[in-house]
Order: C-alpha cells, then structure tokens, then sequence
C-alpha cells in the first residue's frame, strides 16, 4: 500500500493505482476524455490534469501512477484553468451545434464543458469542414466532431484486432480515420459499432433511422411490428436513469404500445427457434460427417467479419440465419399470411443491441419475396430510448406488460443469447436432451459464462465427449480461426460473439457501457433465465406449435426456405 | 580567452580522416573501450556519475544516473539509442561529430552498452544527414572488422551490434518516446511519462538514450577518470561543451568550450560580433524552442548554475544571434508557424493551442489585439507549457513568454494600434 494525500485528504492505496482511481477512491471526480476503463492509456486529451507536488509540470492523473509520499491537488486555479484552456481550446474547433447533435444529452464533452461552467469561448473558431462518411448502412463519422481522443483506435485495433482506424496527418490537421481508403464502406469495417460506444462525442454514431419508424407507424395501411433482442431488455433502463444490470421488460413492452406499434413480438422467440435449427445442424454434422467444427451464425459483426477476412472458413459457418432475420423471415413470410395480409403491408422492425444488424437488415438474400427486406428497419437500443423521448413515455412510471402471441413466448435458453457464452449454453440444454434422451442434471453451463475471451467446455454425449469454445470480440475470433486453419480445432461446435460480452456490449448499447457494466447486464440476463418457467428451447410450446402448424420439421423444407441463409466470400 | 575554448570532442576533427579507422586508433581511438571493457561495468557507471556529465540534447539529465537505471532496471535485452534526429533549426553539432570523428560515437556507445548491460544499440539520424549516414555505416563496419563490435569483443564476451536507423525528417523525432516509437516503425508520436525509457524504451524494454555529443564524451571520461573529466568545467556543468553558434555573426560555426565562457565571449571574440557593426538586438539560445535573451544577459556564463538564476540553460548549445533590424513579433510569427507545421497532434494544447496562438499573434500584427487577448495569450501559453503531453508543445511557447518578459513592448505596444491609424 502507498500513502498519499489528495486534497489534503490521506488515504492508502495499492501500488500501481493511478492518481484517477486514488482520488475516485476518496471520493473526488477527475474529469476525462480519452481515458477509458477497458482501453489502454493514452493520456492525449490532458482534460484530467492534476498538481502533484515537486513536479514540473501539470500531471495527467489517467497516467500517472501514485507513490509513497505523493501529494496530489485537483482543484487549483492552475488546475481549473488548464481544464478550461482546454476545453474551450476542443470547442474551437469542434463542430459545435448540440441541440442538433445526435449526442445532445448524452455526450462526455458537452458535460464537460458544462461542469467546468463554459459559457463563451475566447477562442476563435477553426472551421473545419471536412467530409462526413454516410455510406455505410450502419455508422456515420462525422470528423468535425472528432477531438481525436483515439479511444476508437485502440477499440477496433486491441480489442476487435482490426485495426482500421488510425491517426492521419499531423499538427490540427489530425484526422482519424479509416487507415486505408476513405469511408467506412472502402475499408473491411465490420460494422460492430464498438468504435461509436467509446467514442465520447458523436463523431463516430450509428446511422438513426427513427424517422422511418415513425412513418410507419403513421401509415394507416401498414401493420408495424416490432420485435426486440435479448439484450435490449437489460441495457434501456441505463438510458432512463436505472442501474446497469436492471431488467426491463416488461415497460419495454408497454413502452413499445404506448409508442404506436401494432404487436410487440419477442426475438427471444426465434432464438428458441435458432437453437432447434442449429442444434439440429450441429447433430446432422457429427452424424453425417460435416464440416467441423460448426460455428454460430447469430452475430452479423462476425459475419461481416468471417466473410471479409476468413472466407475459406464459411463452410464452417452454420447455416442458420440470426434470429433478427428468422424472425423477419416468419413476419413476412408466415405471419402476414396468417393475418390475411401481404408481406408488402407488415412494417417489421427489430430493436437490437447491434449496429451491424443493421447492415444484415438489408443483405438482399434476407428478403422472403425478393422485394422487401424482411426487417424493414432495426433501431438499436439507443435509437429506442430517443423514441421514447420524443414521445414523452415516461419510461419508468409504465405498468408492465406481455409480449403479444405468436411470437411473444420464449425460454430462458433464449434471454442467455444476450451473452457470450449463451448461444452456447442454449444449444447444450437441448442437444443434450435430444441427444441422451436425459434430463439435464444442471441447466447451468458455468464454464461458458463471462468475460474471459475464449473459454471451453467439454460435454459427454451418450458417452462422446464434445469439446466446445466461445469466444467473444474479433480478436479472440480470429485466434481461434487461426487453430482451425492450422487444423488443432478440435472442437465440435464454436459460439462467436463479435462485441465484448456478447449482445449485451453491442454497438448499439447505451452509452458509458464498460466492461464493470457488461459484467451487470450479463448478471441480469442470467437472472432473467433463472426466473422463467421454461429454461430449454425444444420445451417452448409455442415452437412446437409453429412446427406443427407450419414448419414441419427442423431442417425441413420450409426451414430451408425461410430460416436458413448462405454467405459470400467478400475477401477484399 | 582561448583558455576558454578547449578542443576535447573536436580535437581530431581534420586531423583523423572520418572514413580511417585506423586513424582513429592511431590518435588514440578505442584505447578506452579496451580499458573499460577492463573494468567492472559498475566502476563504469561511477567514473560516469563522478565525471558530472549531464546530457547534451537538451534537457541534462545527468548521463551516469541514466546508465546506472537501465542496468538496474530488469528486462532483456537492453538498449542504447543514440538520438542523432538533430531536427531544430540552429542546431549543427551532431552532424560534426558525425561527419567528423565518427568512431568516437561508436566508441561512446560500446562502453555505455558495457556499462548499462545493453544487448543492442541503434543510431537514429535525421534523413537529411544523408552524409552522416554514410560516414557512420562504414564507421560501423570497420568496427565490426576489428573485433570492436560483434560477438565476443575483443576477447572479453561482450556482446555487442548497433545499426544506424534514419528518420523522416520531423522535428518531432528528436523527442525521446517519438524517437523510439519512429524506430519501433510506428508514427513518431510522443507518450506519457512515467515510465521513462530506463525502464520501458525500446520495445517496451530498459534503453539508454543519448545524444550524440552526450556519448561522445563517455570515452574521454574513462580515459582521464570522472574527476580530472569534472576539473574541466564548472561545478554545475562539467566537460566541454559544442556550440552550434548561427545568426547575425561574423564568424558562425562550431565551437567547443568550456562553462565558465560568457555567451558574450561567444559572439564577440569567437563570432566576431555582428557584421556591418550592427548592435545585437536578442539572442534565442536551444533553437526556435528556447529562450529569446536581451543583450544585457550576455555577460551570463553558459554554466548552469548561473543561468539557471534567469531561468535559461545553454540546452543544446545552439546560439543564434539576432541583429538590431529583427522585429520581435516577426520572429515569434516564424517560430510559431515553425512548433503549429511540426506538431505531431496527439494532445490537446499543443495542437489546438498553437493555431491560436498564431491567430492571437495575428491580431498583433495587424493592431486588432486588445488587453484581452494579450491576457488570453498569456494564459495559453501557460497552459500550454504546463499540460502539453511532450516537450515540443511545453517548449513552443517559450520563446514568446521570453519576448514578452524581456521586450514586452514590442508586443504590448501593438494593443490597439489599428485604432490609433484609423
Ligand atoms: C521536440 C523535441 C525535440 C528534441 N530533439 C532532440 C534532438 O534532435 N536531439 C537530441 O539529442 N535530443 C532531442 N530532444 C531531447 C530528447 O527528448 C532527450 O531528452 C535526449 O535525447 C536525451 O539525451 P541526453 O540526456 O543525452 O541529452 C528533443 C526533445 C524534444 C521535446
Ligand atoms: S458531440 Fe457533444 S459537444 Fe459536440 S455538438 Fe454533439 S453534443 Fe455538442
Ligand atoms: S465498426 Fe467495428 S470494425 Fe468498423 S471501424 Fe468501428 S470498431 Fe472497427
Ligand atoms: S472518432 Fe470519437 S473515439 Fe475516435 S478519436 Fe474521434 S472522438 Fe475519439
Ligand atoms: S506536445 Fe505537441 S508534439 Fe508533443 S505530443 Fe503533444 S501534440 Fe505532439
Ligand atoms: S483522460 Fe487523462 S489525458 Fe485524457
């Protein structure tokens, strides 16, 4: 332990702590910009510095590590200048127009600027007038709100391992931006959005698309349906003032109705259904000897990521579609049938974690009658909360109610979809059991829970013992892709999540989402499973029902049709 | 006078020809590399600490302190960088040392390696120095060819190789941490500190980075002992010291000196003073990132510890002179122009702050500037030198805060000139 005073105040802490987590610990606000809990330092932003007794200079408190004897002040003159100085220095040359600004409310630099009492800035104003990219499905950048904190950087290049964004140019000519070509769309972006949750500005944001909702929903001859991902349940209270890790279901649901959607289905339902195809999938593979080991099909970020850097490993690749666009497939495909209605007049709509799912929406194979796409628009969670917003739904005053049928009945095997880990665990409850005939002693697969990158597991099959791997980010991905190209994979089945912790990290997730609030969410997707009456997919009578009454069979011909896809090799 | 010009690293330039290695062993060359490899590294360190020896690119942090962290520090292997970027205008003594005695670099470097217990070492030169690079390749090889370097040198089982790395020519790259970023192959871009490179340079790994002259004194050291090396100067700033000395001089060029020389010595006796009999308006020692000094701080001697009385520190050892004729303001829209075209843009205050700067000292040139913005000049330029990440943007303003404290006229007394025209 090291003695130190902040403030005046003593206090002990580890070795190695940075003076921003001492003074968090005795209860003092740093303000920062480039920092971020799960990326590494890098200390450009200088928004955090401090006085430290006997140095020379102003010291940046993310950096610099205490020792015995340090004194520490954060609230100087000299401090609250440099803060100020320094702020209104970014303001300069930022495209400054908030109550326009997709962040407003939501954004590091705009609180910054207020905490620090901002009200003009002696500054002139540079203009910078670069280019915004717009030509992605997925994501925007708009670099005249970029203030070059680099924490996208090091998300796509240490934690995806992409690394397609960086630093161009040099002096306040600084750029960054994709390293190679121009927009997003020229380089192999992945569209996962982990680049936009850390971005503290709106600089990187995904590409709203609440306007056509609203259209929709005004449109007397359009049946707008919606459907909502594991995740989301987990994560939209952040955005109403509830702690991470809060369950919100239920107001969801009503908050959806109150919002003007014609039926609020769940796409819990159709990860129940994923898990009765891809099960099957795995157990024709083993049985018929298929390409193995079969990797999951769920995350359109690791798809986007298969196809762009390891297309000769597609065959790999189940052939299931997400459950997002199963459930588009059904909406249209079934459902508009079932309601006497053409698929032209369903508006489906789907609220995900995802950015990338937005770019799946509009994949022209995701179209049950080759005209319109299946899931005519996906809004992520954060697109969502600003809906509700701009209603006026007071989110946390909603009673809560149900999902509507068909498509309103799911398992605890589908909430677990939200985490890594889960797509997993899911399938095992339900191979298991076909396979074996048994009962599941323990529902529980611990070993493919949390935040570890790449985990395994084995499972004894009648005997066989199944070796199985998660992995979570695109840098743990790759790892694995590389065992199987080596040929040392031996495993049998592969769950891939793109974003950190699975769904519940997504790119379309609540802002200040970090790892401590990955770790509560997935808490609470576990804990949504665990209240559920029905844990197991192939126990959802709702699925047994749709097979009876229309699939037929798992793999069968309706299946083929509707539920499962292919992928191309887009190797650049 | 001339017992105050001491010709020590510059003694055997024209004498030895740069591309002989025999030359040098003939004047003496490698003599101490054998009698350090002689000697227990630690005995090294100390003959370095006692010698004073304080680094000469700029900052003089003491060298024998530097040599003793990095054998200290763990990690392997270890390196020595010798910082030969020489970027700042103004600045020309590395490249003779370069150009001229090459070997007693390499020297320099193999006894610190030894000293230091590093593996590897790598010289990185500015890329226009297209001559110095040459000079020390073959320099390099010759040394190879005679056992100096390699496997097992001279016979003791010291292992030791060095290369000679160039840059792409930014200013920036003379910085330590971007200077070691640029070899690793990334953009030349500075990091925090803590840790120093001592203990996480070169690939992360313990590496002892120099400057050129700041090695080439090491062998000296080990051939007359530390302190016969400390007898040489004063008691804050031992050894000799090069002067890059440019400007309005008659005489500008190389000098080698010792501390107690005034800077006035320096322009006058060794310079020749101004041509046309001009007066000596200002001096900026260091280059475009050091102080702007009046004529009645000529008398200080370059030592430490009389400068550091006015806050100023011979740095580098460049010396440029300005005559009667230069118009402050011009001189500091140059010097600004020059930190906003060179800074690399990873912080804040210095790459926003140095446009602004030159946006404030707009207003000055053309009369606009008001009480308010001199203020507000003021106050970011502090926070400027006070927050930027490395040492090219807590430098930059220094020149400015220079002028102001000394000729503070010539800019406040613009504060509202357009009115006055009006
Ligand atoms: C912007 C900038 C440029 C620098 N350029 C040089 C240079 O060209 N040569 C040099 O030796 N040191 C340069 N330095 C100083 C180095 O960072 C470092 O202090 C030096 O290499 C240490 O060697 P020394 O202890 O032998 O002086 C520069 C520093 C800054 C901030
Ligand atoms: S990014 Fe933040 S500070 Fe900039 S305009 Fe948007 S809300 Fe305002
Ligand atoms: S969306 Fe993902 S892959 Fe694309 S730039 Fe951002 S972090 Fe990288
Ligand atoms: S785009 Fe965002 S995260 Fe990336 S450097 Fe700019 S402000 Fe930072
Ligand atoms: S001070 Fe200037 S040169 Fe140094 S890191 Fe900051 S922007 Fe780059
Ligand atoms: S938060 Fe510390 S420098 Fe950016």
């Amino acid at each position: 332990m090291v003695n130190i005073t902040i403030n005046n105040k003593k206090i002990q802490v580890p070795e190695g702590t940075t003076i921003l987590n001492a003074a968090k610990q005795a209860g003092i606000d740093i303000p920062v910009l480039c920092y971020h809990p799960d990326l590494d330092i890098k200390a450009n932003c200088r928004i955090c510095v401090v006085e430290v007794e006997g140095a020379r200079t102003l010291q940046t408190a993310c950096s610099t590590r205490v020792w015995e004897g340090m004194a520490v002040r954060t609230n100087t003159p000299k401090v609250r200048q440099a803060r100020k100085i320094i702020v209104e220095l970014i303001l300069a040359g930022h495209e400054m127009d908030c109550t326009y600004c997709k962040r407003n409310n939501r954004c590091d630099l705009q609180k910054i600027a207020a905490d620090l009492g901002i009200r003009e800035n002696p500054f002139r104003h540079v203009e910078r007038d670069l280019e915004r990219d717009t030509s992605g499905p997925s994501l925007e950048r708009n670099p005249n709100k970029c203030i070059k904190c680099g924490r996208c950087i090091q998300m796509c290049g240490k934690v995806q391992g992409l690394s397609l964004l960086d630093y161009a140019g040099r002096s306040d000519e600084v750029e960054i931006k994709p390293a190679f070509g121009k927009y997003l769309t020229d380089i192999a972006c992945v569209a996962c959005g982990q680049c936009a949750v850390v971005c503290p500005v709106a600089a990187i944001t995904e590409k709203e698309d609440i306007d056509r909702v609203w259209e929709a929903i005004n449109d007397p001859d359009k049946v707008v349906i919606v459907q909502t991902a594991p995740a989301v349940r987990v994560a939209l209270g952040e955005e109403f003032g509830f702690e991470p890790g809060k369950v919100v279901t239920g107001k969801m649901v009503a908050a959806l109705r109150a919002l003007g959607f014609d039926k609020v289905f769940d796409t819990d339902f159709t990860a129940d259904l994923t898990i009765i195809e891809e099960g099957n999938e795995l157990l024709q593979r083993l049985s018929n000897g298929g390409v193995l080991p079969m990797l999951t099909s769920c995350s359109p970020g690791w798809i986007n990521f298969i196809e762009q850097y390891y297309p000769e490993l597609l065959p790999h690749v189940s052939t299931c579609k997400s459950p997002q666009q199963m459930f588009g497939a059904l909406a249209k495909g079934y459902y508009a049938a079932k309601i006497g209605k053409r698929p032209e007049d369903i508006f489906s709509v789907s609220i995900m974690p995802c950015t990338a799912k937005k770019y799946e929406a509009q994949r022209p194979e995701m179209s049950v009658d080759g005209k319109n796409p299946d899931v005519d628009v996906v809004l992520t969670t954060r697109e969502l909360a600003k809906m509700l917003r701009q209603a006026g739904i007071n989110f946390d005053a909603l009673e809560e109610e149900e999902y509507d049928a068909p498509f309103g009945l799911s398992t605890g095997a589908a909430v677990i979809f939200g985490a890594t880990g889960g797509v997993m665990e899911a399938a095992l409850r339900t191979v298991y059991e076909v396979v074996t005939g048994k009962t599941l002693p323990s529902l529980d697969f611990k070993d493919v829970r949390g935040l570890e990158g790449i985990k395994e597991a084995t499972v004894d099959l009648n005997g066989t013992p199944v070796k199985v791997a998660v992995a979570h980010t695109l840098a743990n991905a790759r790892k694995l892709m590389e065992l199987i190209k080596s040929g040392k994979a031996d495993y049998a089945f592969i769950e891939i999540m793109c974003c950190p912790g699975g769904c519940i990290g997504g790119g379309g997730q609540p802002y200040g989402t970090t790892n401590e609030v990955r770790k509560k969410r997935i808490a609470a997707i576990y804990e949504a499973d665990r209240d559920l009456p029905i844990r197991k997919s192939h126990e959802n009578p709702a699925i047994k029902k749709l097979y009876e009454e229309f699939l037929g069979e798992p793999l069968g011909e309706k299946s083929h049709h509707l539920l499962h896809t292919h992928y191309n090799d887009r190797k650049a | 006078m001339s017992n105050k010009v001491k010709k020590l690293l510059t003694a055997r330039f024209g004498v030895v020809s740069p591309d002989s290695i025999e030359d040098y062993i003939k004047n003496g060359g490698y003599a101490s590399l054998k009698k350090a490899l002689g000697m227990d590294p630690e005995a090294i360190i100390t003959e370095v600490k006692a010698s004073g020896l304080r680094g000469r690119g700029g900052a003089g942090f003491p060298t024998g302190i530097k040599m003793e962290s990095v054998r200290r520090a763990t990690g392997s292997p270890k390196y020595v960088v010798c910082n030969a970027d020489e970027g700042e205008p103004g600045n020309f003594k590395d490249r003779y040392l370069m150009e001229k005695d090459p070997h007693q670099l390499l020297e320099g470097m193999i006894i610190s390696a030894f000293a230091a217990g590093a593996d590897y070492g790598a010289i990185f030169v500015r890329g226009e120095y297209i001559n110095s690079i040459k000079i020390l390749d073959n320099a390099i090889k010759q040394a190879r060819k005679a056992g100096f370097l390699g496997k097992n040198i001279l016979g003791t089982g010291f292992d030791f190789e060095m290369d000679v790395y160039s840059g792409a020519g930014s200013y920036v790259c003379g910085e330590e941490f971007a200077l070691l970023a640029a070899l690793e192959g990334k953009p030349a871009r500075s990091t925090f500190k803590p840790p120093f490179p001592t203990t996480e340079g070169l690939n992360g790994k313990p590496t002892q980075i120099n400057n050129v002259e700041t090695f080439a004194n090491i062998p000296h050291i080990i051939d007359m002992g530390g302190a016969a090396y400390a007898a040489l100067g004063t008691e804050a700033s031992t050894g000799t010291k090069l002067i890059s000395l440019s400007g309005n001089v008659n005489h500008p060029g190389l000098y080698e000196v010792t501390y107690d020389i005034t800077l006035r010595e320096i322009i006058e006796e060794l310079g020749g003073g101004v041509p046309g009999g001009r007066a000596v308006k200002m001096v900026q020692l260091g280059g475009p990132s050091g102080p702007i000094i009046p004529p009645s701080l000529l008398d200080l001697k370059i030592d430490a510890n009389e400068m550091r009385k006015y806050n100023l520190s011979i740095a580098s050892g460049a010396i440029i002179v300005i005559d009667d004729r230069a118009d402050a303001l011009d001189i500091l829209v140059r010097i600004m122009e020059f930190f906003h075209h060179e800074s690399c843009g990873k912080c804040t205050p210095c790459r926003e702050g140095l446009g602004q700067v030159l946006g404030l000292l707009d207003k000055f040139v053309d009369g606009t500037a008001t009480e308010a913005d001199l203020k507000l000049l003021r106050n970011l330029l502090d926070v400027m030198s006070q927050a930027s990440l490395c040492g090219l943007g807590q430098a930059a303003p220094t020149a400015i805060k220079t002028i102001l404290q000394y000729f503070g006229d010539e800019l406040c007394g613009r504060i509202g000139a357009a009115k006055e025209v009006k």
